[in-house]
């Protein structure tokens, strides 16, 4: 096998640092945003005492969800041995890292008292998934940078496997806990399944992979370094593989819900009754997020184009936006079942009066606050791979995976 | 995982701290009144002297369980003599709503402790009106889920939410199954020493823990509603077969909301 020269991002200081300064005012605004929200308090939110969680969740939870999934690449490389994949590794951890970080500060700067940070980080309560979680995104940050020493340092490929394999565990374990955050609420229909947590793990595999595939390209794009045409087929065949699993886990959930009659007014809200929910559920999710893309990769001309590869990995990305607005938003706002058996005809609370489903509009800051988070993830990576070696020099066939050019 | 007597114990050590805490804040209270806090409130809330009974000075033990049992039957319709009542006990009549709000989207992120609900049997078509609050689970998951141990139940059965430690990350209000929990979503410039709201932090119902710990016998909404003539709300001691709600619990057929969850509330609802 040839060996992979890895090399700095090189491009001209003008396009360089110009890409920062729309990263660094994206994520200014962001930080206004948050500002903002903490000076005035969160009544100028679309967030309620109904919806409490909003969206800056719902980016925090799909940077958070991409950052595991983004690690998988190096984890096929590393775990199950596939060279072709190895050269990718190190930008596969570093990804992954900066998703992490980008979704962790959405999530701590839309906390009510995000000064407290040092109470969350000192004062466990174990029987919380939450404080589990934050345990386990302390943990990942650290395996995943050990992890990438292990690629970059020669003296320490002896640990190469190992804390690869470390690493893709603890991701499992990761996503696990998200998906449980949701999972462990019995208090809500929409949630109180254990199938959430096999489900988030394979949204972050394919949100995750969408990322990738869309952050490697533009990188590789803007200096001229080529991917070649098999290891483009490998990741598109991935993410094919991977939306049939989201699609098969939609399917799963459905089920189980439908058994036992309990739950039918929840699948109807979602199938066809769930006004802007449904909308996202169908178009957004499952045909824009989903079947759009499957049928981009799968057709024999425009799956070959890398264009409109990129194009179906952004797809996905949007369809996991809307996955995360149909799962975390729409299912708050799915009325909670007090009485069941009995319709609430007034309430002094809001509380679902004849089935209504709750009101949430997103305001200005929490956008911003979401985006802010994505630019940060963008802006970590920008400034990795230009100072450090991250990307290989060339991605075509011939120079990573001599078998598959001829495979090609 | 709900072994009672880890959750006996945690919930005693994390009280030591609390006990600590309440009789500095009731201290406090007595001597030095901050700037926005209301004098008269500490005399209705019955502060020592004031003939409501002397602060607490043991520490709260699980020989007691508070609870209430609610009467729909006699719960009247449009009546609102309870939430009115709790608004001005814990000072959430104070909160103000900021200029520039959209006041149909304030009404949802004002905090609210207890609420009025008037529900109809889908099958017979009965209607009943009911007071809804934190409901004090045994087993809540409002504390199971807590990140930082905020949420905590007290020995005597009371939930609340310690000011001091939550990060307002809201988790317990996604857990909650009765919808039990506000936020505060903006300052609160005017508040109460025994309820000293802050931005940022949840709260709901506590069982006007404050008269708890000053030995006065019920709650504001259970004497608001006694007044009106109602007597819907009967608060008391779960523990003592001798206390009138053991009693009430005894002869009454009453129910848990939601008791499916097998949370084993201390708020029980008679008629529903
Ligand atoms: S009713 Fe809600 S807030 Fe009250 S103890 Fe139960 S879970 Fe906690
Ligand atoms: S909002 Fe406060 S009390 Fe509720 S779970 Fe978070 S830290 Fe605990």
């Amino acid at each position: 096998m040839k060996r992979i020269v890895y090399r700095e991002w090189r491009l001209a200081p003008q396009r360089y640092w110009g890409l920062l300064a729309l990263l660094a005012v994206i994520a200014g605004m962001g930080g206004l945003a948050f500002w903002y929200m903490e000076h005035q308090g969160h009544w100028v939110t679309g967030m309620t005492n109904e919806i409490v969680w909003g969206t800056p969740h719902l980016f925090a939870i799909f940077l958070i969800v991409a950052a595991s999934g983004a690690l998988n690449i190096a984890s096929i490389g590393t775990v199950f041995g596939k060279t072709t994949y190895q050269p990718l590794g190190r930008f596969s951890g570093l990804l992954a890292v900066a998703l992490l970080v980008g979704g962790l500060l959405v999530l701590v700067l839309d906390l009510g008292r995000p000064d407290r940070l040092i109470v969350a980080m000192t004062s466990y309560n174990f029987r919380s998934i939450f404080a589990w979680n934050v345990l386990l995104y302390t943990g990942f940050m650290a395996i995943v940078i050990a992890y990438l020493v292990t690629m970059m340092e020669r003296r320490l490929k002896g640990y190469y496997k190992a804390a690869g394999t470390l690493a893709f565990t603890w991701r499992l374990l990761l996503t696990t806990g998200t998906g449980s955050i949701f999972g462990f609420i019995v208090a809500r229909q929409a949630y109180d399944t254990a199938v959430l947590a096999p489900m988030f793990i394979v949204m972050s595999f394919l949100y995750g992979l969408a990322v990738f595939i869309l952050v490697l390209m533009f990188a590789c794009a803007q200096d001229g370094r080529p991917i070649g045409p098999y290891l483009l087929k490998r990741l598109k065949g991935l993410m094919a593989i991977f939306i049939a699993g989201v699609l098969l886990f939609i399917l799963i959930y459905f089920l189980t819900k439908l058994y036992g009659a309990k739950n039918y007014d929840l699948v109807n809200y979602y199938l066809v009754s769930g006004g802007r929910y449904t909308l996202a559920f169908w178009f957004g999710w499952v045909i824009l997020g989903l079947l759009a893309p499957y049928g981009i990769i799968m057709h024999p001309a425009l799956g070959q184009d890398p264009k409109w590869i990129a194009g179906a990995s952004a797809l996905v990305i949007f369809g996991g936006l809307a996955s995360l607005y149909v799962i975390v938003i729409g299912g708050q706002a799915f009325p909670m079942t007090l009485f069941p058996d009995k319709t609430i005809l007034e309430s002094g609370f809001h509380d679902g009066v004849g089935g209504q489903i709750s009101a949430y509009a997103p305001s200005l800051p929490e956008v911003l606050l979401g985006l802010g988070g994505v630019a940060v993830a963008l802006l970590i990576t920008a400034v990795g791979v230009r100072v450090l070696q991250f990307l290989p020099e060339s991605l075509a066939d011939k120079d990573i995976d001599p078998h598959a050019a001829v495979k090609a | 995982m709900k072994n009672p007597s880890d959750m006996k114990n945690s919930s005693a050590v994390i009280d030591e701290g609390r006990r600590g805490f309440m009789r500095t804040a009731a201290g406090v209270a007595t001597v030095t009144l901050a700037p926005g806090v209301l004098l008269h409130t500490l005399a209705h809330a019955g502060s020592p002297g004031q003939g409501g009974g002397v602060p607490r000075a043991e520490p709260v033990t699980d020989a007691v369980r508070y609870g209430m049992l609610i009467d729909t039957t006699r719960c009247a319709e449009g009546c609102t003599a309870c939430v009115s009542a709790c608004n001005r006990e814990n000072g959430l009549d104070l909160q103000e709503m900021p200029t520039g709000a959209d006041p149909a989207l304030w009404d949802r992120q004002e905090s609210r402790w207890i609420r009025k609900v008037k529900v109809q049997d889908n099958l017979t078509g009965h209607v009943s009106n009911l007071p809804l609050m934190c409901q004090h689970c045994e087993h809540p998951p409002c504390v199971d889920v807590c990140p930082t141990g905020a949420s905590f139940k007290r020995a005597d059965g009371i939930v609340m939410v310690d000011r001091h430690l939550c990060i307002g990350c809201r988790y317990c209000m996604m857990a909650c199954p009765y919808k039990a929990r506000s936020f505060i979503h903006a300052n609160v410039e005017e508040k109460l020493t025994l309820a000293p709201r802050g931005k940022g932090c949840v709260e709901s119902c506590n069982l006007c823990v404050h008269r708890r710990d000053h030995g006065q016998p019920s709650t504001a909404c259970a004497d608001a509603c006694a007044a009106e003539g109602h007597h819907a709300i009967l608060f008391g001691d779960l523990k003592d077969p001798a206390s009138p709600l053991s009693q009430a619990l005894a002869k009454l057929p009453s129910r848990q909301l939601r008791e499916n969850l097998a949370l084993n509330t201390g708020v029980r609802y008679s008629g529903v």
